[in-house]
């Protein structure tokens, strides 16, 4: 049972019809162990021109969920369920005709290591004209003239010539860009970024992120940002979606969830990344313990063996009851807006600095 | 990419030195003497010392394999006549140069190993892609177990089965015999036939597993999975992006294969009663005669040494990491 009052703040907007709607996605994978429940009952919408980040530590179905969208995983081993709506058009059970038609065309994907999502054996310009001449009707030659504007657009210099060079001659941050220009080359209309600075240094960070942001003006893509890093989101999402073991649990526009976020497990994100204030004098605290196995998950609300707040609920809530997650603005918790309202202020924020 | 391959040869031909010099060392300090191959029955010591003289082993050592070294590049003189370029050396055994008869073994063994690995490199990679993109089907387990049977087969064993199948019990075919290709192209391939298939029935069951399996491993890299994600179909994905990767694994295994198919020629020739270099060999072994072991033994070298330089030429263009760092 969630306790949600009118005094919350207002809800992210959602339109009537959602660019990207997922509703009550499942993903299951058979292993020799048993079943993966890497995502669980999922639920998301997300608007034209606006930046998803979906944030979560490691193992928690941020990947799975996307690969999803684009219907990348094997069918034999995965079972999946729910609506995912692109545009009106249903894509769990969709042909793998018609997928191929909208990947790389209508939905791209960037992936979080260029040096191994890009292939060694072709040049980075074949492998940006690629889509672009499949999807288009191209030629060969205007596929080629398409990737040195792309890569020309993404801040390569002289990308005439850098467009014959294989990735294994490009820099770490240059291979990104590379990987950018590939998925924007049909100029897609919803772009997911799986954690796309992850395997950069710091400042090719920032220049990649702002490389998004730039885009998504030119382009006006819906962009899904992927990342570990609250930080990384602060700065260039309007909407987070807070994840945990397969499960959503908590959302909101990046305003309200930064500074009056409603679940104890974003409460511990917060706790445990970089002060956005600059200030050195608070000790990060990571979050005690580490994600459970998907295999299988605790009951109830999943985060409660590594939470600090299961005595503040009645009983064995936390244990026994599943949490929900409500649409629009909320956290997946048993606590009540109030207390949570109050845990946050009086121990929470002090700490953040 | 030039610049590679010489660097390679370079090598290659250091290799070759060194190898010749130590053979050289070895077999012409044994107390075998060749002039007694050449003296025949009614031999004196006065015509050994002539034979001595007139092939220049009199000389120390080093200074005949100074003029074997020269004699390769520049031809020699033998009181026996004339021995031009490349000259191995003087077969007294066989009555000419080493090199006359090299040359004439050679066709044969060229046939018999580059036309098996043809054979099995294109079934082999055919069958193993095949079971990879019908990976868990009925096709995958036929090709899979088959070829687990097949590959611990030996020629020895095969062979003579065959043999016994083909031409001794049904007469499909005749008895495998070499005409030079450019005598009777259907003559040459109808000969070569049955070693052809026992060489494939041995080998073809290994690159069957081993492309099936590398395909496998390639198919499950990341850059496959982009290349996915962008809208490639499965068709292109599979042998656009997974085959080229899967490609090294197999070239090198090849590489060695193709060595070993050539070392391996004397058991091949002699089951199929073929006279090859492999035979050559075995022959000259027999007769001790020094000169054409010697002559073979660096031109069996050679091939060897040059099979592993197109095999790199081959990595260098397969990967362009390899031919641009
Ligand atoms: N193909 C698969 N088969 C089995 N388990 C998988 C597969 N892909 C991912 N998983 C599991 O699903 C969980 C979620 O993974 P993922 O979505 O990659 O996490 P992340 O949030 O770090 O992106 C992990 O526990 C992972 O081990
Ligand atoms: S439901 Fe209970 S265990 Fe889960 S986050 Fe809230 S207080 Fe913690
Ligand atoms: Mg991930």
């Amino acid at each position: 049972m969630t306790t949600l009052t009118k005094t919350e703040d207002s809800p992210a907007p959602t339109g009537a019809d959602p660019f990207l709607s997922v509703r009550d996605l499942y993903v299951r994978f058979s292993t020799e162990d048993g079943i993966v429940k890497a995502v669980d009952g999922l639920s998301f919408d997300l608007e034209r021109g606006r930046t998803l980040g979906i944030v979560g530590e490691s193992g928690s179905g941020k990947s799975v969920t996307n690969l999803a969208v684009l219907g990348l995983h094997n069918p034999k081993s995965t079972t999946i369920s729910g609506e995912i709506l692109l545009d009106g058009q249903e894509l769990t059970g969709a042909r793998e005709k018609t997928l191929e038609r909208l990947r790389g065309n209508k939905m791209a994907m960037i992936f979080q290591d260029p040096l191994t999502a890009l292939s060694p054996y072709y040049t980075v310009g074949r492998q940006i004209a690629e889509p672009f001449v499949k999807h288009t009707g191209a030629s060969k030659r205007e596929g080629r003239l398409r990737a040195v504007e792309m890569l020309g657009k993404v801040g390569i210099p002289q990308p005439q010539t850098r467009v014959d060079d294989y990735p294994h001659q490009f820099s770490g941050g240059m291979r990104q860009r590379a990987m950018i220009a590939m998925s924007l080359v049909c100029n897609p209309s919803l772009l997911i970024a799986d954690e796309p600075t992850t395997a950069l240094d710091v400042t090719v960070q920032a220049q990649i992120l702002d490389l998004l942001k730039d885009l998504q003006q030119e382009f006006g893509s819906a962009i899904i940002l992927i990342t570990h890093d609250l930080g990384v989101v602060a700065n260039t999402a309007d909407d987070i979606l807070v994840m945990y073991a397969g499960r959503a649990v908590e959302r909101g526009s990046v305003k309200e969830v930064l500074q009056s976020p409603r679940h104890p497990y974003t409460w511990g994100l917060l706790g445990s990344m970089p002060r956005l204030s600059g200030d050195v004098e608070q000790p990060l605290k990571p979050i005690p313990g580490t994600p459970p196995s998907l295999l299988n998950p605790p009951p109830g609300c999943p985060f409660h063996p590594r939470c600090a707040y299961t005595g503040e609920v009645g009983g064995d809530r936390c244990s026994s009851e599943r949490p929900v997650l409500p649409e629009g603005r909320g956290g997946a918790c048993h606590l009540t807006a109030e207390r949570k309202q109050s845990i946050f202020i009086e121990d929470i924020q002090p700490a953040l600095g | 990419m030039l610049q590679f391959l010489l660097r390679r040869s370079i090598g290659a031909v250091v290799i070759l030195i060194l190898i010749s010099a130590f053979t050289f060392f070895l077999f012409f300090s044994i107390p075998q003497d060749p002039a007694l191959l050449a003296c025949g029955k009614n031999c004196t010591p006065d015509a050994i010392k002539i034979i001595h003289q007139n092939l220049g082993l009199d000389k120390p050592v080093p200074v005949q394999y100074w003029n074997f070294m020269v004699g390769i590049f520049a031809g020699r003189d033998f009181a026996v006549g004339h021995c031009s370029a490349p000259c191995f050396g003087y077969s007294f055994a066989n009555n000419q140069p080493v090199w006359n008869t090299i040359v004439d073994r050679f066709p044969t063994t060229l046939s018999l190993t580059v036309g098996g690995a043809f054979v099995f490199l294109l079934v082999g990679l055919g069958t193993g892609m095949l079971a990879a993109w019908k990976r868990g089907t009925a096709v995958d387990k036929t090709f899979s177990s088959v070829s687990l049977v097949l590959s611990s087969m030996q020629i020895y064993f095969l062979g003579p089965i065959v043999l016994g199948l083909l031409v001794y019990s049904t007469d499909i075919l005749s008895s495998p015999k070499y005409v030079p290709f450019t005598e009777n192209p259907g003559q040459w391939f109808v000969g070569l036939l049955i070693p052809w298939i026992v060489l494939s029935v041995i080998f073809t069951a290994n690159y069957t597993r081993m492309s099936r399996s590398t395909m496998i491993e390639q198919l499950q890299e990341e850059h496959v999975r982009t290349a996915k994600a962008k809208g490639m179909s499965s068709r292109y994905v599979f042998f656009r992006y997974a085959w080229r990767g899967s490609l090294i694994p197999i070239v090198t295994i090849f590489g060695m294969d193709l060595g070993s198919l050539f070392g391996g020629a004397i058991i091949t020739e002699q089951t199929f009663s073929l006279a090859g270099i492999g035979r050559l060999a075995v022959e000259s072994v027999i007769k001790t005669d020094l000169p054409m072991i010697m002559g073979v033994m660096l031109f069996s070298a050679f091939m060897i040494l040059l099979f592993n330089i197109i095999v790199d030429a081959a990595y260098a263009w397969i990967d362009p990491r390899v031919r641009l760092s």
